[in-house]
């Protein structure tokens, strides 16, 4: 049985504990509410974005002179994974999901018998990653999670590099892996494909169909334009992946710490029940030993 | 001019305006071109330069776009542009400051490579259609 003291002092360090943890969830909610909101404010663009590509891709898909970025390499043995996680832990499961669903990713390309390289963004996924695939990882981009912002260069900068390999010929395909923000408690793991670009497919009612009827003019041309849309694209997908991402943390960030501060609430309580019992047990034993003592005189 | 045009600039960080405006004229790569209302679709490509909306037949805003995409359909017109700076919020000072600061890192990085002198360079192109818009008519 430990004595008095220490169970007062388990007892005060719990209760800081949970402070921190109180803090950090009130701290993850407000980050949670500028990251939601920048989402949103990140969705026409890459909405619109979609829609002109779709308008344009139509025109050339299948063609033989379609862009690369669009129609591919016309091999697939070549793969690069992006893996996006945060830079800091504590936010449950949300760093660990993701090493788990690009691991699985590995292995099943790996068994196709491709070749698989990565580039992570923040530091946890290259953490979890590097005992097993450290040869894999070409490149690690720490910092980009952690800003109070989501800034669209970083995603350029990213984008960038990857353009910069695909021109180079290092990969065929390239995917991204990412958690989808769903709702403050629930995020989704989610593979994207970056290159060569899913086009969406446009979806429009009928009425809207009919106002498009009138074909678009293009300056200069449809290819040109194209030439240069798809790389923009690839930087919006990429930002759009990150922003999702950041939500994403915060909310299990949130969830995480609302769950911790629940739990040091109870283990506080245990810990003092635990306490007042062993001060009554040892305060009706010194009354025995008293009591028992003046019997003997 | 009856009708009004819906005019929606988007960058990837936020919706930067969308206004109803009488005209907009906007730096198309292979000239600048004027949408009204009733705009026959066009998408294009865009060049450096300003975009200018007009209200009762006066200029109303002028915005920078270093780059981006123009879409016109019948519901208005949509500019995509990675970055844009309306004239009447940037003053001119911190433009030419822009200017100049790019121009150093051009002259600072002569060791670099190619690529990044090239991207350097176009850095300054940039920055100097960006201040020479304020004395443009």
């Amino acid at each position: 049985m430990p004595s008095l003291k220490d169970q007062r002092a388990r007892i005060s360090s719990v209760k800081q504990t949970r402070k921190i943890t109180s803090a950090m969830k009130l701290v993850a909610a407000s980050k949670l509410k500028r990251a939601q909101e920048q989402a949103e404010a990140s969705r026409p663009y890459a909405t619109r974005m979609a829609q002109m590509l779709g308008n344009l891709a139509a025109g050339v898909q299948g063609q033989p002179e379609a862009p690369r970025l669009l129609a591919g390499t016309g091999e697939e043995q070549k793969y690069l994974l992006i893996v996006a996680t945060a830079d800091r832990g504590l936010c449950g499961g949300f760093n660990s999901s993701i090493a788990r669903g690009a691991r699985r990713r590995i292995q099943e390309l790996q068994g196709q018998g491709k070749d698989v390289r990565l580039i992570c963004v923040g530091r946890k996924g290259r953490d979890a990653l590097r005992r097993d695939y450290g040869n894999l990882i070409l490149h690690t981009y720490e910092g980009v999670a952690g800003k109070k912002r989501m800034e669209f260069a970083d995603a350029h900068d990213i984008a960038e590099r990857i353009l910069e390999m695909f021109e180079a010929g290092e990969f065929d395909v390239c995917e991204i892996v990412f958690n989808r923000f769903v709702s403050a408690i629930r995020n989704e793991l989610t593979f994207l494909q970056l290159v060569p670009a899913e086009i969406p497919q446009v979806q429009r009612t009928e009425a809207q169909a009919e106002e498009q009827s009138a074909p678009y003019e293009f300056e200069p041309d449809e290819e040109q334009i194209l030439t240069e849309l798809l790389p923009r694209n690839l930087g919006v997908q990429v930002y759009r992946a990150l922003v999702e991402n950041a939500a994403s943390e915060q909310g299990a960030r949130m969830a995480a710490m609302d769950s911790a501060t629940r739990n040091a609430g109870d283990m506080i309580k245990r810990l003092t029940l635990t306490y007042n019992r062993t001060r009554q047990a040892q305060i009706t034993k010194e009354l025995i030993e008293i009591i028992s003592g003046a019997e003997a005189v | 001019m009856a009708d009004k045009l819906q005019f929606d600039l988007v960058s990837p960080e936020r919706v930067l305006v969308s206004d109803a405006v009488d005209m907009v004229v906007v730096p198309g790569s292979e000239g600048d071109f004027g949408v009204m209302a009733g705009h026959a679709p066009v998408m294009a490509l865009l060049r450096p330069g300003l975009i200018t909306t007009y209200e009762n037949d006066r200029p109303a805003r002028r915005i920078f776009v270093a780059s981006g995409f123009a879409e016109v359909n019948p519901g208005g017109i949509i500019v995509l542009a990675e970055n844009a700076d309306d004239l009447g919020e940037l003053p001119q000072e911190r433009a030419m400051q822009m200017l100049r600061n790019a121009e150093e890192d051009l002259q600072s990085a002569n060791a670099a490579s190619e690529a990044e002198r090239a991207r350097l360079e176009q850095a300054v192109a940039i920055a100097r259609a960006r201040s020479e818009a304020y004395t443009a008519p």
